[in-house]
């Protein structure tokens, strides 16, 4: 396999290996935090910069790591990054953290950080799997954000808190969709959203792993 | 096996990797304790200001530090009595930590534990607004259950002890956009101007589903339910409920009144 370089590790995940839209992680936070556009950005970061330095942390070590105990060794460096995020979020975003509440720590169970460091980390060397995180992270970045731009405009007609579009409660003309700030709504939006991607870029199709067997005999049994 | 499969070597790399990442963590916890103790005592100020009706939103951290000194006074008063209690410094007392505190709290039976707190403090903060040495307005603190959290708030009453200046939560975890809407200043934006008591001094204040009629002499006693959010609605209305009555600031209320304050 050739060696990535540093633009593939950063730009590749965006759109081209998205970890929500092909790889499929990372769907419970991206549920919980996106109902509106300033938790989505602080999750945004909060997850690229864990992803990142854990990455570059576990690949500083990946030699010294004995394999029977490597799972568990990711898992202490990640963890330790999320509760240092959390408790910096606590002391200067303290409204922030309030409204993330239990997901910031979450990101430790985040299926995103510990498959880029056991996929990619652990064999690369530490400033391309620095950057291989955060280009994951951007690709989460990308669909949260997109996500929270949707939800929060449609659902409660402001953009950052700021209102955008008046609401009929307020005199305006927009009835805003409330189930839009319910966590199912995200499922639809991601749905649509892979489908939108995989119609663009049609290698991310999946080959059915399945195939009915013709029926045997033509006519229905009665 | 290589050496660095061996046991030894195992158990090295395990204890290094710990102890590292504990001096790391620790170390950031410890450092920005203050910051974040400070930001929980400036948050629950920017809500009281608010419930009172002083500001608080959108003003800076020190902008709240400086009128919470300079407007609000506030004392611990014990719940049994209803007398105020120098036991207690108000800077420093935690009543939920009281709250927890078996030597400082009476576990409440079943049929009087409307607002499912489970356990009541025998002493708590309340916080006060004078003008010329009159009460202009008492704040007190209250919580309960709603639908999936505890909702900690307070409510603000104007001098005369009966009629409502503000209401609302600092912290819950109801679902947002339904029993959430307990923090829609619309919503809060209802309370002010209520009675929470009757002649006989009994709290009658409630939250009704349907709307409330502006043309029944009921209504300054009535605000109107969460659309969507019956179990919440319901939780915030057992929760004034109890605070109002006996077993939470009734005795101190029924103090104040007979002082004439």
């Amino acid at each position: 396999m050739a060696k990535p370089t540093v633009k593939e590790v950063l730009f590749n995940p965006v759109f081209a290996n998205n970890p929500i839209g092909l790889q499929i992680l990372g769907i419970c936070s991206a549920l919980a935090v996106t109902s509106n556009l300033q938790t989505a950005l602080v999750m945004s970061l909060a997850l690229t910069l864990v992803t990142g330095f854990s990455n570059l942390f576990i690949s500083m070590i990946r030699n010294q790591i004995p394999s029977s105990i490597r799972m568990i060794v990711q898992m202490v460096i990640i963890a330790s990054l999320v509760i240092v995020v959390d408790q910096i979020l606590k002391a200067y975003a303290y409204g922030l953290s309030k409204q993330l509440s239990v997901f910031v720590g979450l990101i430790i169970t985040n299926c995103i950080v510990m498959g880029r460091a056991e996929a990619f980390a652990m064999q690369n060397p530490p400033v391309l799997s620095f950057w291989d995180g955060i280009g994951n992270g951007l690709g989460y970045s990308v669909v949260l954000l997109t996500l929270g731009v949707i939800r929060e405009l449609f659902g409660a007609g402001k953009l950052f808190g700021v209102e955008i579009i008046a609401l009929a409660k307020d005199g305006g003309w927009y009835v805003p969709n409330g189930l839009l700030l319910l966590p199912p709504s995200a499922f639809f939006l991601i749905g649509l959203l892979i489908w939108a991607l995989r119609t663009w870029r049609t290698e991310q199709l999946e080959k059915p792993a399945f195939r009915m067997a013709p029926q045997v005999v033509e006519k229905e049994a009665y | 096996m290589s050496t660095k499969e061996s046991t030894t070597r195992t158990l090295m790399v395990a204890l290094a990797v710990s102890l590292v990442s504990s001096v790391f963590v620790a170390g950031a916890a410890v450092s920005l304790k203050p910051v974040q103790i400070e930001n929980r005592q400036l948050d629950k100020q920017r809500s009281i200001l608010s419930i009172a009706g002083l500001g608080g939103d959108g003003m800076s951290g020190r902008e709240v530090k400086d009128l919470f000194a300079s407007r609000i006074k506030a004392r611990v008063v014990d719940l049994e009595t209803g007398e105020y209690t120098d036991a207690h410094d108000p800077a420093v007392f935690d009543p939920l930590k009281a709250a927890r505190d078996p030597k400082l709290s009476d576990a409440l039976a079943g049929e009087e534990d409307i607002a499912l707190i489970k356990r009541r403090e025998r002493f708590t903060t309340v916080y006060m607004v004078e003008k010329d040495g009159k009460l202009e307005s008492l704040i007190l603190p209250i919580r309960g259950y709603g639908l999936w959290s505890t909702l900690h708030g307070f409510m603000a009453v104007k001098g005369d002890l009966n009629t409502v200046v503000g209401m609302g939560f600092y912290q819950h975890a109801e679902t947002p956009g339904l029993g959430g809407e307990v923090d829609n200043p619309n919503w809060k934006g209802l309370w002010p101007g209520k009675q929470l008591f009757d002649e006989q001094g009994k709290p009658v204040i409630r939250i009704v589903k349907g709307g409330v009629d502006p043309a029944s002499p009921e209504a300054k006693h009535q605000v109107d339910a969460l659309a969507g959010a019956t179990l919440t609605s319901n939780g915030v209305d057992r929760l004034i409920q109890f605070w109002l009555g006996e077993q939470g600031f009734g005795p101190y209320l029924a103090t104040l009144r007979s002082k004439g304050v």
